[in-house]
């Protein structure tokens, strides 16, 4: 063989190495999310729905139970007020919040002095964790000593006890909830505001019209798919509520002395964590999936559906 | 959660932005007004936990409630640091949160070069896979997850957190949405012609490009695995806790005086507000920016 027969020879194997890597090398990066989440994603979810299915108590042996988890889940009141807490805990939480943030959004889109000590300002409640918040806000919700108490007192309200009240408490655990999002989500408003073309605004005030229908027919029209994320995040969000109602109850997950703010999530983790019922658990679990994922599907063909309307 | 509701609207098309803000109404003082009040609504919850940091037991419960801070910071916070080992705490954090960040911006962006520019069979199905996987709360799978880090022998170590945290969908499609703009595809094919492999590529070209985008998702994805919450709570135990499991206890502990509680809840909270001082606007683009691109 000549030398330069070999050359060529290993010229075409390098090519081939070479095509051979940008062909595999897409596989390869993308790999790590994949096996993550097939690793603790995936197979835990699959592996709640077989948990499901037995008796599994927290260091001993599964034992097959058919459905009788859910049996018990379905004849549950307890569980039926987890689910009805996390409904009225979320619409709580959740309607007002929007609904501040899209305001909010709409004052920050003015030209203002001081623009960045505001958006900031509002972000700061994001970057306090659930514990640290519910632990301020149980100081504040006191019935004795509490800020807020005392704020009531000073217009003659009396002492309100906001733990022990039922719809006191979800106020007060909405409260915490709102608090720590609102910001957050007026800036996803803000930044849909700001991607709306000018045109549209200067065009409508050349027509006559007033800042209220440039809101109501421009802005809000143009934040539709911005407030439909939001709505399908804050859903979801809404029905994981678990932090904030454990420590409003100093960490004790019945949620309030009736339970008055059990939501499904605490439901979950008293059954599995607090009576080492991890078979149960995970029929919660299992449940709180079906649920999420209708939401999702209803959120999906409701944006479809809008979203035909407008065409 | 917080991961999840980062993801903004998901449209894979960027749109040019708009130059507008010379043209934006100036605004009028009840605007100025209504966000003052906001602002103090939103910081003084802060302001309140150093008030009754600071304080005594007796003093907090006297009326009218005191509304400035006292002398007594230094003994309540050793009392916290004493009753939940919230030192420790700290550092465990830290190791958590900055493995995490690491792993979680590497990857993503990996793989978000690769959904933004590289061509493969399947490549918009496995996008729409991650993409979907970002509706999937984390907390629904648990119970085997529990199962799981106790047969690999990881009960009650740090790694049973890190591992299911170490990358993130939100990561994946955030740098892809990045790369896609910043990346100039001229680029890409000006160093194959140089005969430079993909992986060649990435560190000396893609890297360099990425780099502001990395930053913005290691801020947000260090907040988001300090402030992380229901998994540590079952993951780990007391004695080798991240200061979200260390506040749980401290607060769960039927502790009476709230003055060493929000002692402590201030320790624990401090890096994430120094964090948040001094990068506060930058995350503040990232997220505006995170969420524009749609």
């Amino acid at each position: 063989m000549s030398r330069e027969d070999r050359g060529w020879r290993s010229r075409q194997v390098r090519l081939r190495l070479f095509r051979w890597e940008a062909q595999f090398a897409p596989y390869a990066y993308v790999a790590p999310f994949f096996i993550i989440f097939a690793a603790f994603g995936l197979f835990p979810l699959v592996y709640t729905a077989y948990i499901s299915l037995h008796d599994y108590r927290l260091g001993s042996e599964m034992t097959w139970v058919g459905i009788g988890n859910y049996e018990w889940l379905f004849s549950n009141p307890k569980f039926y007020n987890a689910l009805w807490k996390t409904f009225t805990l979320g619409a709580l939480s959740t309607i007002p919040q929007l609904l501040i943030a899209l305001g909010l959004a709409h004052l920050l889109n003015y030209r203002l002095r001081g623009r960045n000590f505001f958006r900031v300002s509002m972000l700061m409640p994001y970057a306090t964790s659930v514990a640290a918040s519910t632990l301020v806000f149980s100081q504040v919700f006191g019935r004795d000593n509490g800020f807020l108490n005392w704020l009531l007192s000073l217009i003659n309200i009396d002492a309100v006890d906001w733990r022990n009240g039922n719809w006191l408490a979800q106020l007060a655990i909405s409260v915490i909830v709102t608090w720590r999002w609102t910001g957050y989500n007026a800036l996803i408003y803000l930044a849909g505001m700001q991607s709306i073309p000018m045109e549209l605004y200067e065009s409508a005030a050349m027509d006559g019209a007033n800042r209220w229908t440039q809101f109501i027919h421009i802005t809000l029209p143009g934040l539709r798919p911005t407030i439909l994320f939001t709505v399908v995040v804050s859903t979801i969000g809404a029905t994981q509520l678990f932090g904030e109602p454990l420590l409003f109850d100093f960490g004790n997950p019945r949620g309030g002395a009736v339970s008055q703010y059990q939501t499904i999530g605490l439901f979950m983790y008293e059954q599995g964590w607090f009576f080492f019922q991890l078979g149960k658990a995970a029929a919660v679990a299992w449940v709180m999936f079906v649920l999420i994922l209708a939401l999702v599907l209803i959120n999906v063909s409701l944006t479809r559906w809008r979203t035909r309307e407008s065409r | 959660m917080t991961q999840v509701a980062l993801a903004s609207v998901a449209a894979p098309t960027p749109r040019p932005g708009h130059r507008r803000r010379q043209r934006l109404q100036g605004a009028g003082w009840v605007t100025y007004a209504l966000l003052a009040l906001t602002a103090v609504l939103f910081l003084l919850p802060f302001y309140y936990m150093i008030v009754v940091g600071s304080r005594t037991m007796a003093e907090i419960n006297q009326t009218p409630p005191p509304l400035t801070p006292g002398g007594n910071l230094w003994h309540n916070i050793q009392a916290a640091l004493e009753q939940q080992n919230i030192g420790r705490a700290i550092l465990n954090s830290v190791f958590v949160s900055g493995t995490v960040t690491l792993c979680t911006v590497l990857f993503c962006t990996l793989g978000g070069f690769a959904f933004a520019k590289l061509r493969f069979t399947g490549r918009n199905a496995l996008f729409g896979l991650a993409i979907g996987t970002m509706m999937i709360p984390p907390s629904l799978g648990v119970v085997p997850l529990y199962k799981i880090m106790a047969d690999l022998g990881l009960a009650g170590s740090l790694w049973s957190v890190i591992l299911p945290s170490m990358i993130t969908a939100f990561g994946v499609f955030f740098m892809r949405q990045y790369l896609y703009q910043a990346l100039p595809d001229e680029l890409l094919e000006a160093a194959r012609v140089d005969g430079a492999t993909t992986t060649r590529t990435f560190w000396s070209i893609v890297l360099p490009i990425a780099r502001p985008g990395m930053a913005v998702l290691g801020m947000l994805t260090f907040m988001a695995a300090w402030n992380d919450f229901f998994w540590p709570i079952i993951a780990l135990n007391s004695s080798n806790p991240t200061v979200q499991v260390a506040l749980y206890n401290l607060g769960g502990g039927y502790v009476p005086d709230q003055s060493i509680i929000l002692a402590g809840t201030l320790v624990g909270t401090l890096p994430v507000i120094v964090v948040f001082l001094l990068l506060g606007r930058q995350i503040v683009g990232g997220i505006i920016s995170g969420a524009v691109k749609g």
